[in-house]
């Protein structure tokens, strides 16, 4: 029986360590597909967990912590859209900044107003989110099977996991059922043609960077408010490449990226488990290399073993309107 | 909408030297602003600044210090961006270059003097280069992005410096995962002990002979992109691949020789900070210099005069900021990262916020004198 226990707990631990790559990968989604590379997601997780852990704390409710840093990353990406979309400048150097410049403020300004580098002080039980258990948890419990995948795998997780796993079939409907969707397509397919059809490029790209700010925020709050009680230093610790890999490997779209968080939410759910555990034939592997298995991973999906990745074909470059 | 003005009517000095240092003036500010907000005075930060980069002999010594690591980090990331690659791994290059000359300075000490650095120098090169090489290839024949690979490197590195650190080549006879040292006779002559040759005493400074390596490596570097056929295809290939490709020139292959030059000098920072400074391989050594060539790179417009003076300039924000620490308890060396992240944003993404109208405001001048 330990070994389905075992299995249990690893499972949703997936859910809970996909989350926040799950929001990262889906306001990539929203800025690629309109042609704006967006390597920034991981400045902005990280700013949006600081903001989020700071706001929290001061005012006394998670949720205003988390609309503090919607607006910050909102403020962020239209940055980057101020940056490459109005001004042309470089997209990958602009996210370069963004990310570099989070990492030092975050952590500077958390020595300055709390007294200790990097980090945040810890929330009480107001200012942090908590699990849910969803309903007929207990009573579903001995149920065999089913009872085990709900009571023990769905139930019981921050809201944000809800709404994480609820969002990528939104993000599907909005951009592949729509007409905002269809254009957010065409401007990172064919600026040129959109633009002819009378709308206007900047604006949908700087529409789908306001979306990218918003849900990007979610993924920073759940790291520091909910997962965590505080925040600390680089506590982002390359999920935002890692969700944009997951993204690149998704082909960009919502449910192939879906499917590559959940495999990188198991590999550190797993490398979690595997710490110091000895294993047949191999032993004892080292735990840094075990800690090292997403990002070898990362690299090895971008590989592309499974086929070539085609990305949307305006992306990284800058809209020259004629005339 | 701003008029647009005839590039070959702009003369050089305006576009190399006016608009950097407005962009460098525009991000000073806000970095000031930065330091308010923490509830510090940017004034008496400033003057702390030049006080600690200038003030006195080994306050300099240690600008020299610093800017000899980013002159390194610097190079290494504007060659891989003549060929249009983003190397933000230099940080995990440089801890494998470490790795490189530690070993060969460890094992093959008994070798004579000039030789043993020699082949030490080329451990770095060739260790930084081979960390480069996965992202090159994975890159040139995979598609895959080299931002994305070559950040993934820095922490698989990280992993695997700890893991060598711990349980392969560490010191029994030290308390923390380090190396032990290399043999006293292989360390890199000092400042202080060149000074010491004219009479003149100071105090320990970090700055080694390395220095003048990393001057080496900026003609080396000017010599391949501006005044070799290497160079020239890298450049064509960065400008515009396709045109590149009908001239007969391979990207894939450019694409691999940018990233291992590149690496190769990022990992050369492992000389001057083991032969050097440390002596011995310790945890994170690298500690941020690898990002911090990003800003120098852009900053210096990707040319090693440019990349000397941003090298510099940083080596001041460096030793000037550790003296801005010590003295405004709530300023912490953070904020000098977030200065980079400033400049980054400021010379590099939003290089272009004034220039139009810097460039027009000086071609109209310039016409002005020429028709009175």
């Amino acid at each position: 029986m330990e070994f389905i226990s075992d299995i249990v707990s690893l499972l949703s631990a997936t859910l809970r360590i996909s989350t926040p790559l799950v929001f990262a990968a889906m306001a990539g989604l929203f800025a690629e597909r309109s042609g704006v590379i967006d390597f920034g997601l991981e400045g902005k997780m990280l700013a949006a967990a600081f903001v989020a852990a700071t706001g929290s704390y001061f005012l006394g409710s998670p949720w205003l912590g988390l609309a503090l840093a919607i607006v910050c990353c909102v403020t962020l990406s239209l940055l980057h859209g101020f940056a490459s979309v109005t001004h042309k400048g470089d997209q990958v150097v602009s996210c370069v900044a963004i990310n570099i410049l989070m990492i030092g403020l975050t952590t500077a300004l958390a020595a300055a107003w709390f007294g200790q580098e990097g980090l945040t002080p810890t929330l009480n039980d107001e200012q942090r989110f908590f699990e849910i258990n969803l309903p007929f948890a207990e009573a579903l419990r001995p149920i065999p099977f089913i009872g085990t995948i709900y009571s023990d795998i769905i139930s019981g997780h921050y809201i944000f996991v809800y709404f994480a796993y609820i969002l990528v079939p939104i993000v599907y409907w909005v951009v592949f059922k729509t007409s905002f969707g269809l254009r957010l397509r065409a401007v990172g397919e064919n600026p040129s043609a959109v633009d002819t059809a009378g709308i206007s490029v900047y604006g949908m790209r700087y529409k789908a960077l306001m979306i990218n700010g918003i849900l990007v925020a979610f993924a920073g709050a759940y790291l520091s408010t909910a997962i965590n009680a505080n925040f600390f230093r680089e506590m982002s610790a390359g999920r935002g490449y890692l969700a944009l890999a997951a993204l690149i490997f998704g082909k960009w779209h919502p449910k192939t990226a879906l499917i590559a968080c959940l495999l990188f939410g198991f590999t550190d759910a797993l490398q979690i488990r595997l710490q110091g555990v000895a294993l047949p034939i191999v032993g004892v592997i080292p735990v840094q290399f075990i800690q090292a298995l997403p990002y070898i991973l990362t690299v090895v999906l971008l590989a592309g073993f499974v086929g070539r990745a085609i990305a949307p074909r305006a992306i990284g470059q800058p809209y020259i309107k004629e005339g | 909408m701003t008029t647009l003005v005839d590039k070959s009517k702009v003369p050089w000095w305006v576009s190399n030297a006016i608009v950097p240092l407005v962009n460098l003036i525009l991000a000073l500010f806000v970095s000031g602003l930065f330091i308010f907000i923490a509830g510090e005075n940017p004034i008496q930060a400033v003057q702390l600044i030049i006080y600690g980069s200038f003030g006195y002999i080994e306050g300099f010594a240690y600008t020299l210090y610093y800017a000899t690591n980013f002159i390194f980090t610097g190079l290494a990331f504007a060659v891989a961006f003549h060929c249009r690659l983003f190397n933000i791994g230099g940080e995990g290059q440089a801890y494998l270059g470490g790795l490189g000359v530690f070993l060969i300075a460890f094992y093959f000490s008994f070798l004579p003097l000039p030789i043993v650095w020699l082949l030490a120098i080329a451990g770095s090169v060739l260790f930084g280069a081979a960390w480069a090489f996965i992202p090159a290839y994975l890159q040139a024949y995979r598609g895959s992005h080299v931002v994305i690979t070559t950040i993934m490197f820095n922490f698989i590195a990280s992993a695997l410096m700890v893991y060598l650190l711990v349980d392969v080549i560490r010191d029994t006879n030290q308390m923390g995962p380090q190396t032990a040292s290399i043999a006293k006779d292989l360390w890199f002559p000092m400042f202080k002990d060149i000074t010491q040759l004219f009479g003149i005493k100071t105090r320990y400074s970090p700055l080694n002979i390395s220095f003048f390596l990393a001057i080496l490596a900026s003609f080396f570097v000017w010599f391949l992109i501006w005044r070799t056929k290497w160079g020239y295809e890298m450049r064509a290939v960065g400008h515009n691949t396709r045109a590149a490709v009908y001239a007969g020139i391979s990207p894939n292959r450019n694409i691999i020789i940018a990233m291992l030059v590149s690496g190769a000098l990022a990992g050369m920072l492992g000389v001057n900070e083991i032969l050097g400074v440390h002596h011995r391989v310790i945890v994170n050594f690298p500690a941020g210099y690898g990002f911090t060539g990003i800003a120098v790179a852009l900053m210096g417009r990707n040319h090693p005069i440019g990349i000397f003076l941003g090298a510099f300039l940083f080596g001041i924000l460096y030793q000037g900021g550790s003296e801005v620490t010590f003295d405004m308890p709530n300023i912490s060396r953070y904020m000098f990262v977030a200065v980079q992240g400033v400049i980054i944003l400021f010379s590099g993404a939003l290089e272009n916020l004034f220039r139009p109208q810097i460039e027009s405001f000086f071609v109209k001048r310039l016409n002005k004198e020429r028709t009175t």
